[in-house]
């Protein structure tokens, strides 16, 4: 034997669901103290075959080798005990316990019937110095950074013994900076042995984090290859399978007339707390303007604050110089807003009807598709049938539950109903979030197409990338006001990055020690 | 997708009934009687006379409307177990109203006193929906107490403010007049003498336009948008409090009209009620074997009133007693409450079929290309 053992082999997996293949022969090998980045599109098989080696799912042939001894897998208990750990995008954690608390949870050593906690602060604190966490065992979760939830989360794996760790999308609610300190801390889970499989489709982080790299394609493995020399671009042909563009192509804007104009809005969330808190902002006609921040900042509540979903506490919402403020959604729609929401299945669809019925969902009251209240079946499939064709929705018919197609398609339901309305005012919400970089590229060229259009366009996305491809103007939101406008084509990611933590321009020019052409406008 | 949804909630329903018609054996072995005289001595009672056809008939009637009445509300996301009231509620008024016009022509009388006792229910309806389209208030709870509201109300009507000319004891009121009555003479000749009327053309009529509004119409669109996801129906910009209490509304009319037909047409007369009209609980029932399909109302009806018409006929010849009927039919009603495990053992059985047939590929894979 020349090569070394891989920790982790899985071969030939095969995952049937019906006659749909999920995981059509797939390989996969890790070797000990790797990064192994696990690469491809929404639906390509990525989530089914970790699903398969958490115990979730069992594969319908195929095997799976650990240490180069054969196993099988078949409860998430059972891979506990092999060592496999998974870090979840969406984290597990009760808020109201502490780090160690939440920790233990359903490991907890005990004395007699007390809880030794002493041991186990002792113990998560050895961990956490040992991988360069930096995380109090003693502080509540509710009291820490997203970055350093994500972080116990990593300790509740250590913990339990994981020496292979899985990363679901890990930086999707991380701020650059955060980013930066993940990828330092997967450098030295690998240093001490760990071996981490990244679930992304980000190429950079790939670039940055990754050692070798698995590319999934329609539930195939394509290629296994190591990172380095390996560009972005080509990474992103494989993962697609034809040629994807980046940078989407576009003129300089050319804004006209005030579309949407914001004055000192007072917005409070769900609790009572003012979420948005007097903020002003104008988007124009022609324009795209994005706002940046890190999620929870006050951009679910200003979005809904002008398409009417929460009531505006004080401030104006003024849409084509006439007033909207607290109008009824129906009437904000009517008056020719377009909005593509964040939260796609909670608001977006109605994942228990068909495509037809979501694609209506705001003009099946109008003509030509309901007459005195009777719908008209030929309209409303007339008009699907030409909205998926326009927007490239694919699914196997207008009559399909719209819950059972894929994220990208439902995605591009979503926006083609929303575009096609003929609105002055578009709000894209996390247009693009969990969808792969061909389903990007396409809804990025929808919305420039829009703003070349004449329309208004405000974006709102956690994503930097996406911020700055598409916007003109790029307005920076840090605990519900607005703390600078920067011009997009002179900003960077480090600036914004700071801006996002609340830094004003000043602070953030004195901090990068630069001064650059950063208009606040 | 939709087809074999469709199809798994058929076989959801056939296999309760199945389960149920097995419990009901069972209970009837353990004290022994023998099942298969007792099933055979109810289905040739229900349909073995026309006065029981009549009976089986005059049975489905408000259990149809009933049940249209709580998959309309629960379509909207309510839980209507008001049926009861409300249908207690189209009962007296259509009543009271007939016994208090005695001398309308009948083409006036039984067009509005359908109407009334359709309004009635639907304002019963109307109000629990409301109360919680504007106030969060459980519509569980309130239309609960809103069945003793109306049951005591109702009461109350007979014993103290109807005039003592319309009624014929304390207890009851008189007989309805020729002009309100909805049986015919030529049907109820037909059928011996039973007490079924127009109001069973009414019902049918009813599944097809109820079917119409919830599938073809605005109104039906966002009935369902709203109950599905009312996020996502107020992101569309729908009235969704307003829909919300139109949904309860039509739920509570239709159980209005069936409390109207049994007044005008089964009992033809109003008495004091110790407790809410069993047809608001049965049509409950009913909805929940339909599972949503208009069709599938319709099925459920015509099995529980075979049961329990047929039921009528099985002590007299087997000895077995009425009241296992309704075990027969809570255990239906269990069976589909208990859909999960049902889709589970489904579940089961595929996979290991699936399963079966992999490992017999593998096998073959391996002995062709062995060693």
């Amino acid at each position: 034997m020349t090569e070394l053992t891989p920790v982790i082999e899985m071969q030939h997996i095969t995952k049937k669901f019906g006659s749909f293949a999920a995981n059509d022969d797939i390989n996969l090998k890790v070797q000990q103290g790797e990064i192994h980045a696990l690469l491809g599109e929404n639906g390509a098989g990525k989530s089914t075959l970790m699903n398969i080696l958490t115990g979730l799912l069992q594969p319908t042939s195929g095997n799976i080798l650990i240490n180069g001894q054969p196993v099988t897998v078949d409860s998430p208990t059972k891979a506990n005990q092999l060592g496999i750990g998974m870090v979840h995008q969406h984290f597990m954690l009760v808020d109201a316990f502490t780090v160690t608390e939440n920790i233990v949870l359903g490991s907890e050593i005990t004395r007699g019937l007390s809880l030794d906690t002493k041991t186990a602060v002792k113990r998560i604190q050895a961990l956490s110095d040992q991988y360069g966490l930096a995380v109090d065992p003693t502080a509540k979760i509710a009291d820490i950074s997203v970055g350093q939830q994500q972080r116990v989360e990593i300790l509740k794996t250590l913990y339990r013994g994981a020496d292979i760790l899985i990363f679901d999308e890990p930086t999707a609610v991380l701020t650059p900076q955060e980013i930066e300190e993940l990828i330092t801390i997967m450098h030295n889970l690998a240093k001490e042995g760990k071996s981490i499989i990244l679930i992304t489709h980000k190429l950079d982080e790939i670039k940055a984090a990754a050692d070798t790299v698995t590319v999934i394609r329609a539930g195939k493995s394509i290629d296994a290859f190591p990172v380095a020399g390996v560009s972005s671009q080509q990474l992103a042909d494989l993962m697609v399978g034809r040629e994807v563009s980046f940078k989407t192509e576009k003129q300089s804007a050319q804004p006209k007339e005030t579309v949407l104009k914001l004055d000192n809005l007072t917005v409070k969330d769900a609790r009572g707390v003012a979420a948005v808190k007097d903020l002003s902002l104008e988007v124009k006609s022609g324009e795209i303007v994005g706002i940046a921040g890190i999620d929870g900042n006050g951009q679910t509540e200003l979005v809904q604050a002008i398409t009417g979903l929460t009531p505006v506490q004080s401030g104006q919402v003024m849409l084509n110089q006439k007033d909207m403020t607290n109008k009824s959604p129906r009437k904000i729609i009517e008056s020719g807003v377009g909005h593509i929401p964040e939260d796609r299945l909670r608001f977006g669809m109605q994942t228990h009807m068909t495509l037809v019925e979501n694609m209506m969902l705001q003009t099946y009251y109008q003509a030509p598709i309901s007459h005195y209240g009777v719908i008209n079946p030929e309209a409303e499939d007339k008009m699907a049938n030409r909205l998926s064709q326009k927007f490239d929705v694919r699914a196997s018919g207008i009559h399909i539950v719209a819950g059972s197609m894929s994220g990208g398609n439902q995605q591009k339901a979503v926006i083609a109903r929303e575009l096609d309305r003929d609105n002055d005012l578009i709000i894209a919400a996390q247009p693009t979030r969990g969808l792969d970089v061909g389903a990007i590229e396409y809804i990025h060229q929808c919305l420039i197409d829009q703003r070349d259009a004449g329309k208004a366009v405000l974006v709102v996305s956690f994503e930097l990338d996406e911020i700055l491809n598409l916007s003109d103007r790029i307005a920076v939101i840090n605990n519900g006001k607005i703390v600078g406008i920067v011009d997009a084509q002179s900003t960077n990611k480090q600036e914004l990055g700071l801006l996002m933590t609340g830094m004003n321009l000043d602070e953030v020019k004195a901090t990068l020690n630069e001064p650059t052409e950063v208009n606040t406008l | 997708m939709n087809s074999t949804m469709k199809q798994t909630s058929f076989s959801v329903a056939a296999f309760s009934v199945i389960f149920g018609l097995l419990v009901g054996a069972l209970i009837m072995l353990v004290f022994g009687y023998n099942p298969i005289s007792g099933y055979i001595a109810l289905m040739s009672s229900a349909v073995g006379s026309m006065q029981n056809i009549g009976g089986v008939l005059t049975q489905m009637t408000p259990l149809i409307l009933t049940a249209l009445g709580f998959t309309v509300a629960s379509s909207a996301g309510f839980f209507n177990i008001g049926l009861s009231g409300q249908a207690l509620a189209g009962w007296v008024g259509a009543v009271w109203y007939a016994l208090s016009f005695p001398n309308l022509p009948a083409y006036v009388m039984i067009p509005s006193a359908l109407i009334l006792g359709t309004v009635l229910g639907g304002i019963a309806g109307a109000i629990p929906g409301w109360l919680r389209a504007q106030f969060g208030a459980s519509e569980v709870i309130v239309t609960i107490m809103m069945n003793y509201i109306l049951l005591y109300t109702g009461n109350n009507i007979l014993q103290n403010v109807m005039a003592h000319g319309i009624k014929e004891s304390a207890q009851t009121t008189k007989q309805i007049g020729a002009n309100a009555t909805l049986q015919m003479p030529w049907l109820t000749q037909l059928t011996q003498g039973s007490s079924v009327s127009a109001g069973i053309v009414l019902a049918l009529v009813m599944i097809v336009v109820i079917w119409f509004v919830m599938k073809k119409t605005t109104l039906g669109f966002e009935i369902r948008a709203v109950g599905l996801n009312p996020d996502s129906a107020r992101y569309a910009g729908m009235p969704s409090k307003r829909t919300a209490v139109v949904a309860m509304a039509i739920s509570g009319g239709l159980a209005g009209l069936a409390g109207t037909i049994e007044g005008l047409g089964n009992y033809q007369y109003f008495f004091t009620q110790n407790s809410s009209p069993s047809i608001g609980f049965d049509g409950m029932a009913v909805a929940l074997l339909g599972n949503g399909s208009y069709l599938g109302v319709l099925a459920a009806a015509i099995l529980f009133s075979v049961l329990k018409i047929g039921g009528l006929g099985m002590p007299m010849s087997t000895g077995v007693p009425f009241e296992l009927v309704d075990i027969v039919i809570a255990s239906i009603i269990f069976f589909v409450g208990a859909n999960y495990l049902i889709r589970i053992i489904q579940k089961r059985i595929h996979e290991m079929d699936a399963k079966a047939e992999v490992t017999a590929e593998h096998k073959k894979q391996q002995k062709s290309g062995g060693q």
